[in-house]
Parts: structure tokens; sequence; C-alpha cells
């Protein structure tokens, strides 16, 4: 046999990752569902005035996007927790920190890119110009990530914590306050700044907090 | 090959176990019994290197292991209370996925021969949801045979198994030492092995 190899291990979690969302697809669609529906009401419980409704429409969909990332945040590795998969995870001989990355990865590909996908066509509804709707895309395309790596750290703090979805809210929503604004004012420079950054800090945190969470 | 010494448990402000010392030398095999909460399962999670000892040290080959990190988690293979099965996968799949994430590539071929050798010949390919208690246990187990980790770390195997599986256990623990690997094993049920094996009380 071969010595234990990352290329290998990375392979085979996004294969398991990608292999459960599909069996259990409900979870995926039901996070852009709530994306769709939450930025469609927002609409309806204001005045039908074009201009406003234009003004407004990054940030809906921002917002959207956001409490639709949180909604699936809890299933990155609540399930693993639950079932003893994680604990086995975390005898493997392979980097914590490689195990995590690759799951996060997984569900920005599997969350983040429909979500992304489906933006345009929320603007759509807003009337947002083609200009606009392109600056809302790039943004989303580099905030959602974001979104992802700190909904990883929620994530991982509340493990095991009861009522931890409400916890996870409560913990990611304030952390996603500079992308929020960056994000919905269109400003993609900002928002690439703290894509480097997160991308170094958050798996490396939600990697130390899942190691104190099995504990 | 793998010594402990003086090594205390506490969870939260309780302490669950002091002064344990052993060493397992190749062809080794412990029994680690005690009543319930006496730290059993906790002993085996630090021994894996998941829970960190409140005192006292745990070397392997006469380093400490948590300086030797992923090159002594290649050597061990640890089945802990919960199965780690996932529902949605075959028993197959989740062979081949734990396999997998270890860095090791396991052939459908070699996967498949190891979940017969289980008894799992006409199951491997359900979801595991579909499977009993018992067959999902049996497929974990399956990571030992395709493994080739020299310690193996078992927490309450042979719960839920019917005997003849508890059998084939017992041989599989046997061989194993015969090829000079190393086991401790958890467990309230008898062990019966041709070798002789030791014992760890933990007492409550």
């Amino acid at each position: 046999m071969s010595k234990p190899s990352h290329m290998v291990m990375l392979r085979w979690l996004l294969w398991r990752e990608f292999t459960l969302a599909w069996r259990r697809k409900s979870d995926v669609m039901a996070m852009l569902a709530f994306f769709v529906i939450v930025a469609s009401v927002f609409p309806l419980g204001m005045d039908p005035d074009s201009r406003l409704l234009r003004t407004i429409a990054p940030g809906v969909v921002w917002v959207s996007a956001l409490l639709a990332s949180i909604l699936g945040v809890g299933r990155l590795f609540g399930s693993d927790y639950t079932d003893g998969t994680l604990e086995q995870m975390l005898v493997t001989p392979q980097p914590l920190l490689l195990i995590v990355s690759g799951k996060i990865l997984a569900q920005w590909l599997m969350t983040g890119i429909p979500l992304v996908v489906i933006s345009p066509l929320l603007a759509m509804q807003f009337g947002l110009p083609a200009g606009g709707t392109r600056m809302l895309v790039v943004s989303l395309i580099a905030g959602i990530p974001i979104l992802n790596l700190i909904g990883a750290i929620g994530a991982s703090l509340t493990l095991g914590v009861r009522g931890g979805g409400a916890i996870v809210a409560l913990i990611v929503l304030p952390l996603c306050v500079p992308v929020l604004v960056f994000g919905a004012g269109g400003n993609a420079s900002l928002i690439g700044a703290v894509l480097a950054l997160t991308l170094v800090f958050a798996p490396w945190a939600a990697a130390s907090a899942l190691r104190i969470a099995v504990e | 090959m793998l010594e402990t010494s003086h090594l205390q448990c506490v969870r939260g402000n309780r302490t669950i176990f002091r002064d344990v010392s052993f060493a397992v030398r190749p062809g080794d095999c412990f029994r680690l019994t005690g009543p319930n909460g006496s730290g059993k399962t906790s002993l085996l999670r630090m021994l894996c290197g998941l829970l960190t000892p409140a005192c006292g040290s745990i070397q392997w080959r006469g380093t400490a292991i948590q300086r030797l990190g992923e090159e002594y988690l290649s050597e061990i293979s640890y089945l802990g209370h919960r199965p780690g099965i996932k529902d949605e996968l075959t028993a197959l799949e989740n062979l081949r996925v734990s396999c997998g994430l270890s860095g090791i590539e396991l052939s459908h071929r070699a996967a498949a021969s190891a979940l017969e050798r289980l008894g799992l010949s006409g199951r491997m390919n359900l979801p595991a949801r579909f499977l009993s208690e018992g067959e999902r246990r049996r497929a974990a187990i399956a990571r030992l045979v395709v493994g080739r980790s020299t310690l193996w770390l078992l927490d309450e195997v042979m719960t839920s198994l019917d005997r003849e599986a508890v059998d084939s256990i017992q041989l599989m623990i046997e061989d194993h030492l015969s090829d000079g690997g190393m086991a401790i094993v958890a467990t309230h049920q008898d062990l019966k092995l041709s070798g002789s094996f030791q014992r760890i009380e933990l007492a409550a």
C-alpha cells in the first residue's frame, strides 16, 4: 500500500460531501428557496416605487444571501459530529486544517455558487440595470466565500451546543457586518481584502474550535 | 512501543482517574475494564490524541504523541462508541470513504472482500440506514481489516454483535497480535483470546 496522500484525501472528501448533499437534495434546495423567497418578500412589504427598489436591491440580495448561508451552516459539521464520523476524521493522519478547508470548499461549491447564479434573476425583480447587476454578481462572487468561511467558525464553535442554530446566527451575523457593508456598497477591492484575511484565519480558527468541541 | 505514565483525566472539575501507567509492546493485548463512568472511553480518546491528559504523558516509540502528530495517527486505528458510519452512504462507500479520508485509496475489490469477511456480502450496496445496529458495527470494524495500523484502540466494539461476529473479531485480534500488532480493548464482555492478555482496571 502507498503512503497517505493529501490529494487522495481531498478527492475523497469532496466526493463524500457531494454525494451526501446529492442524497439529501432537500437541504440545498431549501436553502436556495429560502434565498429566493426572502429576497422576494422585501418588495412586497414596501412602497412599489421602482427607484426605491433599485436603490435597495443590492442590500436586499446581500442580506438574503447572508441569511440563507447561515441556514445551511449548521449542517457543515453537525451530522458528522452526531454520527461519529467527525471523530474519525480527527484521528486520520491528515492535517485537520486541510479537512476543514476541504469541507468549506465543498460547501461553497454546493451552496455558494448556486446563490451567485440565482442572484441576477432576483436583481431583475428589482429592475436593477445591467451595470448594477454585474456589480452585484461580482461582489457576491468574492463575498459568499467569506460567508462560508465565517459560517464555518460559527458552526464549529456551536458544535454540540443545545439550540446551536440560533447561536450560530448570533455569532456569525455580527462578524459578517463588514462583508455586508462592503458587499452591498459594491466595494470589490475591500471585499477582496476581507476574503484574503478570512481565507487565512477562518479555517484555522474553525479547526481549533473543532478540536475543543470534540474534546 | 506505547508507554503511558501517570495519566490523569479531569472532566469538568471531577477527577476521573489518576496515575494510570502501562506499557504496550508488540503482540500485547490489553483489556480495559471498569464500571460505567470510570473513564474507559476517556482513556482511549487520550491514547488517540482526541483528549489531552490533565497530567502525565503518552509516548510512542519514545516520543510524545503530541509531537508525532500525524505520524502517530497513521499507526493507530480507533473505533469509538459511535461507529462513524454515514447513513446516506452504503457500507462499501463508507469503507472506501473512510480509507480515502486517511489518504489511502482503497479499491472496490479490496473493500468488498473486507466486508465479505465480516459477513456483509449481500448488503454492502444498501444505504447504511437500512442496516441493523450490528451490521453497521461490522461495517465499521471492516476498517480494521483494510487498514494496516499497528495499534488498535477499540471502544466497546462488541456491543450489539451476535456470537458469530464476536468470535470473528476475537480471531481478527489474535491475527493482529500474532503479526506483531497491539490492541487495547475496552469491553464489559469476556474476551477470549488463545494467547494471554493483560488488564487495565479503572476504578470508579
